[in-house]
């Protein structure tokens, strides 16, 4: 057991280092201060651009397909490198990367590859996801938004729907987008993917208010949105095996995270408690700080194990799921108890305490840690079937056609 | 990086498992409490037969020098079987407190036997209620007064490594007139408790003991997680397969949100605890300055999930749980133990907290 790279995973960071060392600092965000939306993407392209000159982008994707073919490791050296610069980094690149170029290099044909895959890979195409809708989240196949062929001959299809937690949709150049095609075959079975133009006419995105008071996310509608044949991704019914491929990348991607221990520490241990003595002194903030110390450290080293597993080839399945699942609710807590912590400050900092305005924003923005990317309850039924090989849920849904289906 | 247990590690690690599969299941354990057995004898000759006790003794000694993570598989798998056996008592800090503040001629007496199995040690650290480490009896002129309670295993030992008053360790002999050992009545019924009185017995200063002191509890408490991380996986998997077997408004209990999502969360647990413990095992091999860190982190997960672990396995049984025909009992007793001995978790948040560069934290 050891921390240390290979010779051969050494020599790669060496030389990840450098390059960056000599090209990241000039794309570096400027720390604290929050970008206009648009510019945030600008800059995210322009960094996709730089590491395609370099020979950055698309570490693990097979070189026919104009990536680097390198392993999982090798992938995660790069990260925890690039991690170290504050680089316009997010949804706005990372959902064409992670997501849509798996996608159509699994499942496209080879002329959506060459029309799709250098071009994003260089930042020139940027992707949001069409998935998600009011009454389709965890339970995605039981999406309602249809495409019907056109009735001129044409091979066209029709779209029309709603689509909502489209990240980024406003500002991105295409979107992977998953419709019902046909209602009389169970939810699963009825689905079709397709990529499309998000200038296209018909589609129209609206920004939806969150909570954090931020808005990165969009509620898109689909009003016969015609998208050329050439455009679906897979066969006719195909949808649901391209989803999985999505989401499979979706799972593997989360988990980078900060930790806001280290500095919730830092302000116990500052902070007097009136008795003369500090914050840190109470047994139970002791406790509580402990506690999620040492399950941080806890799913560092379990990444630690899983990104072995990788090294080896083997795939962490579902056991990456406990990663995030750990993560997003320690992550809630932290952030309460530092809220806590501060008292009514907490509530109603004082002006220019930026360091308390993170901490607001990080515990609402928690809340969506746990929703996004396989919802809590979604992860323990994975692990509970996966690694512990319980019994699947009792689907009432499975053998019934769409159309029959009450709701 | 490669942060797994090598290929000798895994494979050493299924011998135990198997040899304990194999001399101690659960009948076993009901035997030894009905006859109100000190111990499991038969399986402690087993287990050094297989040249178990000796895995950290130095060769020189008579063991096979070996490092904290091979230590860590046999107690992981010692912990999934609750097996009745002085192993943390006269290896992990008995054996281990000698090797680390004995005398050369401390070592020479007592390692190789030690390593046989012929002799056993125990560690006596607690002076009855109050903190994990405490005085309680004073070394003066060579000669031990005072008392230690509750000694684990004191009953079987031949030598116990007593913390003294002044945080030294001193070496006693137990077979002496100036020693009286009483039998204590022990929540878990597999691990016996004593107290110890010492009325001016012979006793030996250990030269290395206060420099050795809190290295010898962050190791043991490396120790005491992956034997935490083996019965709390016991427990979950043993919850598992009940749920899976019983059938219950019609269908497989196992197939219920409130049991799957409670032994997903429970993995999950084991898995952080199992993964800060290799963390422990790697930092008292190759990164002592690391060690009170990922000892305390370790200690402090390994309670955790070993609690819920504990508690929720008797839950998914229900009744039949709480018969003493069903097994949840061993580990839902040992599990209290283990959540207090070397320390509580108010000990090892302190430890953890202490650890932490510029948290400037101060000992509660």
């Amino acid at each position: 057991m050891d921390f240390n790279d290979t010779p051969q995973e050494a020599a790669f960071r060496a030389e990840a280092r450098a390059w960056l060392a000599a090209h990241a600092p000039a794309h570096e965000l400027p720390a604290g201060a929050a970008l206009p939306d648009t510019e945030e993407a600008d800059r995210g392209r322009a960094w996709m651009r730089a590491l395609y000159a370099g020979g950055w982008s698309g570490l693990t994707f097979p070189k026919a397909l104009g990536g680097r073919g390198l392993s999982g490791a090798e992938a995660v050296i790069f990260a925890e490198e690039e991690g170290r610069y504050h680089l316009p980094k997010g949804p706005f690149t990372s959902i064409g990367t992670g997501m849509a170029l798996p996608v159509i290099a699994r499942h496209g044909n080879d002329e959506q590859k060459a029309r799709f895959i250098d071009a994003t890979l260089r930042g020139d195409l940027t992707w949001c996801q069409l998935f998600s809708e009011p009454a389709a989240g965890s339970d995605l196949a039981a999406l309602r938004t249809k495409a019907v062929r056109a009735d001129d001959g044409s091979g066209d299809w029709i779209v029309n729907g709603q689509k909502v937690w489209s990240s980024w949709a406003h500002l991105t150049d295409w979107a992977i987008l998953v419709v019902r095609t046909d209602p009389t075959v169970p939810k699963h079975k009825g689905l079709t993917f397709f990529v499309v133009d998000m200038k296209t006419p018909g589609i129209e995105t609206r920004p939806i208010r969150q909570i954090s008071g931020a808005c990165e996310f969009n509620e898109t509608f689909l009003t016969d949105v015609r998208i050329p044949d050439a455009n679906r991704i897979g066969a006719e019914g195909e949808g649901w095996a391209c989803c999985m491929t999505v989401l499979m990348g979706e799972r593997l991607g989360s988990g980078a995270h900060r930790s806001g221990i280290e500095p919730l520490l830092a302000y116990a241990a500052a902070t007097p408690d009136g008795h003369g003595g500090t914050m840190l002194d109470d047994a139970a903030v002791r406790q509580q700080l402990a506690e999620a110390l040492a399950d941080e450290q806890g799913e560092r080293f379990f990444q630690a194990r899983l990104r072995t597993m990788v090294s080896k080839g083997e795939n962490p399945g579902a056991l990456a799921g406990m990663v995030k699942l750990a993560y997003a609710s320690r992550y809630q807590k932290t952030n309460g108890l530092a809220l806590e912590l501060r008292g009514l400050a907490g509530i109603a900092p004082e002006a220019g305490d930026t360091a308390t305005g993170e901490v607001q924003y990080d515990y609402i923005y928690s809340t969506v840690m746990r929703i996004a990317g396989g919802a809590d309850e979604v992860l323990r039924n994975q692990i509970a079937e996966r690694v512990l090989g319980m019994p699947g849920e009792v689907r009432m849904d499975k053998d019934v056609p769409f159309e029959k289906l009450k709701g | 990086m490669n942060f797994d247990l090598s290929d000798e590690q895994k494979m050493l690690g299924e011998q135990a498992r198997a040899l304990l599969a194999d001399l101690t299941p659960f009948d076993r354990l009901r035997a030894l409490i009905d006859s109100d057995s000190e111990w499991d004898e038969p399986l402690w000759h087993a287990l050094a037969e297989m040249g178990f006790l000796g895995v950290t003794i130095p060769e020189e000694h008579g063991g096979l020098g070996l490092g904290a993570l091979d230590l860590g598989v046999i107690m992981e798998a010692l912990g999934g079987a609750n097996a009745a056996v002085p192993f943390m008592s006269s290896i992990v800090l008995g054996a281990e407190a000698i090797r680390l503040a004995g005398s050369e001629m401390q070592k020479a007496a007592w390692l190789p036997k030690l390593a046989s199995g012929d002799a056993i040690a125990t560690f006596a650290h607690a002076a009855g209620p109050g903190p994990a480490f405490a005085g309680g009896a004073a070394l003066e002129g060579g000669r031990l007064s005072g008392s230690k309670s509750p000694v684990a295993d004191a009953g079987i030992a031949h030598v116990a490594v007593v913390l003294v008053e002044g945080s030294g360790l001193a070496l006693v002999d137990l077979d002496q007139t100036g020693v009286t050992r009483t039998r204590l009545g022990s929540f878990d019924q597999l691990r016996p408790h004593y107290r110890l009185d010492f009325d001016g017995a012979a006793a030996e200063v250990m030269p290395g003991g206060k420099a050795a002191i809190e290295r010898l509890i962050d190791q043991g408490a490396v120790q005491a997680a992956f034997e935490a991380v083996g019965a709390a996986e016991a427990c979950l998997h043993m919850a598992r397969d009940y749920a899976m077997e019983r059938q219950i408004f019609g269908r497989s209990l196992a197939g219920y949100q409130a049991i799957k999502h409670k032994l997903a969360d429970i993995a999950v647990m084991t898995e952080l605890a199992r993964s800060n413990a290799y963390y422990g095992g790697w930092a008292a091999e190759s990164a002592p300055d690391e060690l009170p860190d990922a000892a305390a982190a370790a200690r402090l997960s390994a309670i955790k999930a070993f609690e819920m672990a504990a508690r929720e396995n008797l839950q998914v049984h229900g009744g039949i749980g709480y018969t003493f025909e069903a097994n949840c009992h061993f580990y839902y007793r040992r599990e209290r133990l283990l959540a207090v001995h070397l320390g509580g978790r108010g000990y090892w948040a302190d430890r953890l907290l202490k650890a932490q560069p510029g948290s400037q934290a101060k000992a509660a």
